[in-house]
């Protein structure tokens, strides 16, 4: 059963046709997931008090019901150090259009990968899983299957992955935390089966796994359309 | 729904009869069985008349006898009374010929036709087929007898949404020396999918392994068929049609970009273990394989030949198909070393493969496949075998069979078919051990058997 704010956030938002990141987030941070400390804000001023807050360097992000790939658009800024260098960044990304404010949040190290989820015609939910980050259409390395799936059943998946020995740590290189990969995985594809008749597809990317955590770090959620 | 009345009837009607034109699809069907299958065979035509001598029935209702299956070959738009007349006539089933539904735009007719088989649960194949063939039992298929070529009786089910693609997969079976259980062809599937007949098949004690040929499943279709088949304990081989990424609209998420259709496709049958095939080829070797061995294993592998280059190239396709050729230790190497030929003794190489030498006797290699059969670390062996060397006879194929019905561990073999070497392919094939004519087609047999267990 989807909770109530995870509805209200989907009903809110069928209009756009998607989700925007800081309603995402709540939504996947009240369904017990972990996400980024962040702060929403829409002025220079509050953004650099919001810098203070969480520490420095932060990630700005920009929050515009018209940009749907932030990053394409310039709408992402990373390693945000001082209060000067906010000040920059937020007069460049109140430029882009359709600006509603900045999305500040903390800044995280780790793998970039990329979970996901679609209804497919055929088979229904189906949650993706793999090498994440902005060439994820590149290299294309992930892998497939219908959901739901236990975590038990999450390594297997993971074996189809051309690096998921860097998961696993290689060449000195610490890994990253397997159980907490596991329960995301698998949790994330219950979720995905519940939200199956509202959603058409969602992107968790990137989810920055370390040693102790697994974060998403950014999500979309693109909304089922109603013309059928 | 039950099908056995459609697979082995008693008695069956053939709707559509001409009393003009003998290459008919109906007179092509009724001449076949009526002249060659344990079935009693009716004609309809509502202008009644005789055939052969035997009376036209001018209806389905105006048979005397409980009819088991009726063949419906006439005109799309008669297609639903005589279904409503076959339910009224308590028909066990139908399978409708006829084209002339969706396909042409006669979208109401195939709506009548889903609904009135719905309503009686009536077991309907097609319409837009060619229908059953069950060896020494029943054939809907209207070709000429001559023209067909039937393979033995045997283990293996066909369910094909493409008539063609069916009666080809037919001529290789024969060739390959692959037996049939059944074969359906399903054309539009209005009333009965996959999925029905994978239910019935499961059950159907003349089958072991069932292969599927799909165009594509209905909305959330595929999700009920793998969740049943994925259960399955015979295995279930299926090959798909319209691979390519043509028709994907712009999708605005990596997930949807990444996640095609047949990407995703292709990763839930692996998933469910559903062994894919991805082509003919693939097909036939996987079900000759399946047939024999319908288990599954790790996928660890012993290679025995004669010939280094044979062993080297099987070692490289066996690796890039995730098999594994793990080395010998010592001690076993010894061992077989010890029990070898004179002249081989010396010269044989036996970490894996083993190469026994241009100088092997049939000794040789049952020795050698004895031994590596009865390894624990070994879950299948690959026989390359060279019929072309001098000490090899005939005989080298049933002896090898002989080693499998003793050990119980799947051997499969590669000779090079060519008719002189008919007598030790069938050796193998005869003795429940699958044949390929190249080596990377003995190692899609092994891959097969890894591949049909869920991950």
């Amino acid at each position: 059963m989807l909770s109530e704010t995870a509805v209200a956030v989907l009903e809110e938002s069928k209009k756009r046709g998607w989700v925007l990141e800081p309603d995402a987030k709540r939504l996947f941070a009240d369904a017990g997931f972990d996400v980024p400390v962040s702060e929403r804000v829409r002025s220079e001023d509050e953004a650099v008090a919001a810098g203070e807050r969480i520490g420095w360097p932060v990630v700005a992000k920009v929050v515009s019901p018209d940009v749907i790939h932030k990053s394409e658009a310039g709408g992402v800024a990373i390693g945000i150090e001082s209060p000067g260098a906010m000040r920059e960044v937020f007069a460049r990304l109140s430029n882009i259009d359709g600006f509603e404010g900045v999305l500040v949040e903390e800044m995280l190290p780790g793998i970039e990968l990329i979970i996901g989820g679609k209804i497919d015609v055929q088979f229904g939910p189906v949650v993706l899983a793999g090498m994440g980050g902005v060439g994820v259409e590149i290299y294309r390395d992930t892998a497939i299957r219908m959901a739901p799936i236990e975590e038990k059943k999450v390594d297997s998946m993971l074996d189809d992955i051309v690096a998921s020995s860097i998961l696993r740590g290689y060449r000195g290189s610490a890994g990253v935390n397997m159980e907490k990969l596991r329960k995301l995985i698998a949790g994330f594809s219950s979720l995905i089966v519940e939200m199956a008749d509202l959603v058409e597809s969602v992107d968790l990317n990137p989810v920055l796994c370390t040693e102790e955590r697994c974060v998403i770090a950014d999500a979309r959620i693109i909304l089922k359309k109603n013309d059928k | 729904m039950d099908f056995r009345t459609l697979f082995e009837p008693k008695t069956m009607a053939v709707v559509g009869l001409s009393l003009s034109n003998e290459r008919h699809p109906a007179n092509i069907i009724y001449n076949k069985n009526y002249f060659r299958y344990p079935v009693k065979v009716f004609g309809v035509n509502p202008k009644g008349g005789t055939y052969h001598k035997e009376k036209i029935y001018t209806s389905i209702s105006e048979i005397p006898e409980k009819i088991d299956l009726a063949i419906i070959a006439v005109r799309s738009e008669h297609v639903p009374g005589v279904l409503r007349e076959c339910i009224d006539s308590w028909v066990g089933g139908a399978v409708v010929i006829s084209g002339g539904f969706a396909e042409t735009g006669r979208y109401d007719l195939r709506r009548q036709f889903e609904e009135i088989a719905a309503e009686a649960d009536f077991p309907v194949i097609g319409p837009n087929c060619l229908g059953i063939f069950s060896p020494g039992k029943v054939d809907s298929l209207f070709l000429p007898s001559e023209r067909m070529v039937r393979p033995e009786p045997g283990n293996v089910a066909l369910v094909s949404q493409s008539g063609g693609i069916l009666v080809d997969q037919m001529v290789k079976f024969a060739g390959q020396g692959i037996g049939l259980s059944r074969a359906v062809s399903i054309g539009n599937k209005a009333a009965v999918g996959e999925l029905e007949l994978f239910k019935y098949l499961a059950r159907d004690e003349k089958t072991d392994v069932i292969a599927f040929y799909v165009e594509g499943f209905g909305p959330g279709e595929g999700r009920e068929f793998v969740k049943a088949a994925g259960r399955s304990p015979k295995p279930v081989i299926i090959m798909k049609a319209g691979k390519s990424a043509a028709g994907i609209r712009a999708v605005s998420s990596h997930t949807a970009s990444i996640a095609g259709d047949y990407d995703v496709f292709s990763s839930v049958m692996r998933q469910f273990g559903i062994v894919e095939a991805k082509d003919e080829y693939e097909m036939v070797s996987f079900c000759e394989s399946l047939s024999c061995y319908p288990g599954g294993i790790d996928g660890r592998v012993g290679i025995v030949t004669a010939s280094g280059g044979h062993g080297a190239m099987a070692v490289d396709t066996c690796e890039a198909s995730g098999l594994v050729v793990p080395q010998f230790s010592e001690e076993v190497q010894e061992r077989i070393r010890g029990r070898l030929s004179g002249s081989v003794q010396p010269i044989a190489s036996l970490g894996n493969p083993i190469d026994l030498t241009g100088s092997a006797r049939d000794d040789d290699f049952v020795i050698a496949a004895g031994e590596l059969s009865r390894l624990p670390d070994i879950d299948c062996v690959i026989m390359l075998l060279l019929p072309y060397i001098p000490e090899v006879t005939s005989d080298v194929g049933a002896r090898l069979s002989q080693v499998y019905q003793e050990e119980g561990k799947p051997i499969v073999a590669y000779v090079p078919h060519v008719e002189k070497y008919r007598m030790i392919i069938e050796g193998f094939q005869l003795n429940n051990v699958p044949v390929s004519d190249s080596i990377d087609g003995a190692i899609l047999m092994v891959e097969a058997m890894k591949r049909c267990r869920p991950c």
